[in-house]
């Protein structure tokens, strides 16, 4: 699985290599026939602004029978997907989810299985919509939107440092070369996979090691190595924040924020992409919504999902577009006009050692491995 | 009153039945039969009027509740999902050490593919990898597949499809939980588990629910005291100052108040953190050294500091509002009476506020219990609350039953304490205004 993943994002950064900049026609949205409102939920922020800018304003410019009314509260929308089925009463049209949070509504029936080829448009070349995201699709409730990775930065003006700067992932559980707090996510995901690679288990291996109780001790005995040097963060924009206020030396967040530091926000922050985990964030249908409703959300999503659109997206944020049609239609920053391809995880510059959020594993494993995470935090 | 003393006159006639007879009304009904009547009429009116209210409360915030607390013993989805599998199982011996007979796979079989077509089977997975990992992706890859067996030999068929199946450990676990009714929520949100051989601690290295039940009532406590040591002063000044200037510094207290908890909670971030105001200030100063700075944030003292100042308005204003009302003669009186000003504020002064104490630490340590956004943020490792862990299963884990106990766990111990400060102190002595 995580290697024809591997496979999927590696035609993605291929593609954009050959930068063609085909001129693409801006296909228009089929409009449903009559009038709509569509609550689309979102997790807020410069991510929920990109989506604005890319799909939504597009789209009711080109329908303007549909209204499209943002709602910003995808980091709870597994529970409130929830809670609005149980109640009977589906508000939602359609919400934004990480792939491991819409394989989990997808498991637990909350999320509409649907048909890919039949919703979605083919990439222009005529690849149907199912090859052109590929594996990306790990869930059939599932329309992958973006590529995103969470991976480290760091400052560059550290002065105990002398001069040297991390160039590789152990280089964060190196104490002594590279001195100073380090901000980590507050979970076991990713961080035992770190772990583990700098405690010299194969990256092939890593999963199997992590399925066994002595695996887990293993790679939080290496995370207590850095234990007392590392502050915790639960929120994407902590990180960042401590960055720029230097409460931190170096951590990890969402690639895009550190985009935003670095280039938006011009503080003295690198990228250190060493095994950045990949990850991906798309669109789920919440099960249940009402019949009259579909029109407008296929209309919808036929449009924001199409290849031209999901380029468009990676205009405003650095998270690399979903299908390996799209690749080749990133192009320039809408505001500070520089090139957006090196910034994207997925190119080739960046992704030489990466990781792919292992969702299958951690579908299983996530409730007995965050509650020995969470004792370890405790002691 | 009234109501005994013609009940009693009634009572008088009818016990001398003889004589006169009941006392009847003008209509010539019985008094009672009437009275009764006029009162139930006014009750009814009176109830009418509590209804609307009532019936919001109940159906809002009690029925929500009542049925939130139900999920913590609830456990109908593996009965109602595998129920001939749970039957077939019944004959199982699991301390056998073998895998269950062929007779329990065909009812599997069975149960598995009607529960893929009702897209019942992945939820089950969820629900039973919250007791044994590796549960989910063994359900998840046998859905379809169930549908398409062919009688005979379904054992092998299942192991064909995930060697999961032939995992002991599930089926023990599926034998564990086979009830409408399970205690597994409890005892997990007790760090024990509910295994064949009864119910056991979990492992050294998975216990954490009962250290941060602890850990929230001590830094409630802490919160709570140090909102008393601080407050105390506030409001006396609130109540002995002229009013104008009591005005404006009440205003100051509610001033925070009125601000987004994130807005107060970020700045004390920006103040406290190592590379925060008061440690630049410190160091700038010569006080500390630049390799010394105070860690101050992301741990207990974090936590405490910022929620002593987010909570310090609910101690400054039943505390205010009670020493309001002590008039200043008596302070005056005892002192003329030869008393010290220590012991004029200790024994006349300081009783008096004493409700007003209650109502404040009632508040402030209740209001702290609960809370979940301050300590996430400001918090660290070792100083979040039950409550995150309580908001975790809610929003991210999706253990809703989980949640739901040691949500009831914390409700039962506020109540607990709840009884102990009544029979200490007298809920009766609490004056909110």
């Amino acid at each position: 699985m995580m290697t024809r993943l591997c496979a999927a994002l590696g035609g993605v950064a291929a593609a954009a290599l050959l930068s063609a900049g085909a001129a693409q026609a801006q296909d228009p949205p089929n409009c449903p026939e009559g009038d709509f409102e569509l609550t689309i939920v979102s997790w807020g922020g410069a991510y929920e602004d990109s989506q604005r800018k890319a799909y939504y304003e597009p789209y009711m410019a080109a329908c303007p029978n549909v209204t499209i009314v943002q709602e910003s509260a995808s980091n709870e929308g597994v529970a409130k997907m929830r809670a609005q089925a149980e109640a009977g009463n589906v508000t939602w049209d359609v919400v934004d989810l990480v792939a491991a949070d819409a394989i989990r509504v997808c498991d637990e029936g909350l999320a509409m299985e649907i048909d890919h080829d039949e919703w979605l448009r083919p990439a222009p070349d005529g690849t149907p919509a199912s090859e052109d995201m590929g594996d990306l699709i790990v869930s059939a409730c599932f329309i992958p939107e973006i590529v995103y990775s969470t991976t480290f930065g760091y400052r560059s003006d550290v002065a105990e440092w002398g001069g040297k700067e991390p160039s590789q992932i152990c280089d964060v559980f190196d104490l002594e070369t590279f001195p100073g707090k380090r901000s980590l996510e507050k979970r076991i995901i990713n961080n035992a996979e770190w772990a583990l690679l700098c405690d010299g288990v194969d990256p092939d291996d890593v999963y199997d090691v992590l399925a066994t109780p002595e695996g887990v001790d293993r790679a939080l005995a290496k995370l207590d190595t850095i234990k007392d040097q590392v502050i915790w963060w639960a929120a994407g924009a902590e990180t960042p924040q401590r960055l720029a206020d230097g409460e931190v030396v170096m951590g990890s967040t969402y690639n895009g924020r550190l985009f935003s530091v670095i280039e938006e926000q011009d503080q003295p922050v690198k990228m250190l992409w060493d095994w950045q985990v990949f990850d991906l964030d798309g669109w789920v249908i919440p099960a249940g919504v009402s019949e009259d409703e579909l029109p407008a959300i296929r209309s919808f999503l036929e449009f924001a999902t199409d290849t031209q659109r999901l380029a468009d997206q990676a205009a405003y944020i650095s998270y690399g577009p979903a299908r390996a049609s799209s690749a080749s239609l990133v192009g320039k920053h809408a505001d500070l006009g520089i090139d957006m391809a090196p910034h994207m995880p997925t190119d080739p510059e960046n992704s030489k050692n990466t990781l792919v959020y292992n969702y299958f594993f951690w579908a299983d494993y996530r409730d007995d491995l965050d509650a020995k995470f969470q004792a370890w935090l405790a002691q | 009153m009234a109501e005994a003393t013609l009940q009693d006159g009634y009572n008088t006639g009818s016990q001398t039945e003889s004589g006169s007879g009941p006392m009847l009304a003008a209509d010539g009904t019985p008094l009672k039969v009437s009275l009764a009547r006029a009162m139930r009429r006014q009750k009814l009116r009176a109830l009418m009027l509590v209804a609307p209210l009532f019936l919001f409360i109940v159906l809002t915030f009690i029925g929500p509740i009542a049925d939130m607390l139900f999920r913590s013993v609830e456990n109908s989805l593996v009965p109602d999902t595998l129920p001939r599998t749970v039957e077939a199982l019944e004959s199982w011996d699991p301390d056998s050490g073998e895998l269950p007979g062929e007779e329990v796979y065909a009812a599997l079989a069975a149960d598995m593919s009607e529960a893929f077509e009702a897209k019942m089977h992945t939820r089950l997975g969820s629900r039973l990898n919250y007791e044994y990992s590796g549960a989910s992706s063994v359900f998840r890859a046998s859905g379809r597949q169930a549908t398409q067996m062919e009688g005979g030999n379904y054992k092998e068929q299942f192991l064909e499809i995930n060697p999961g199946w032939g995992d002991i450990g599930l089926w023990k676990t599926i034998y564990q939980f086979s009830g409408h009714y399970t205690p597994g929520y409890f005892l997990n949100a007790a760090d024990a588990q509910l295994t064949v051989d009864g119910i056991k601690l979990k492992p050294d290295g998975e216990r954490i629910y009962l250290y941060l039940f602890w850990r929230t009532l001590l830094l409630s406590m802490t919160i709570t005291a140090t909102c008393i040591l601080l407050g105390y002063p506030i409001a006396w000044l609130l109540a002995n100052l002229p009013l104008r200037t009591s005005n404006l510094l009440l205003i100051l207290v509610l001033l925070p108040f009125w601000t987004s908890l994130l807005v107060r909670t970020s700045s004390w971030i920006v103040l406290l953190q190592q590379n925060g105001v008061i440690n630049d200030l410190l160091v700038y100063s010569g006080i500390l050294s630049d390799q010394n700075r105070l860690q101050m944030m992301f741990n207990q003292t974090g936590t405490i500091v910022a929620m002593t100042h987010i909570l310090l308005p609910f101690m400054v204003l039943p505390l205010y509002s009670v020493m309001k009302t002590i008039p200043p003669a008596y302070v005056r009186a005892a002192k003329s009476l030869g008393a010290t000003d220590w012991t004029a504020f200790w024994r006349v002064y300081f009783p008096n506020t004493v409700p007003g104490i209650g109502a404040g630490s009632i508040l402030v340590f209740i209001l702290s219990i609960g809370y979940y956004i301050t300590p996430e943020l400001v918090g660290g490792t070792d100083g979040i609350f039950i409550s995150n862990r309580i908001a975790y299963h809610i929003s991210s884990s999706l253990n809703w039953g989980l949640a739901a106990a040691l949500g009831v766990i914390l409700l039962v111990v506020v109540l607990g304490l709840y009884w102990c400060y009544d029979k200490i102190v007298g809920i009766d002595n609490v004056k909110l205004g």
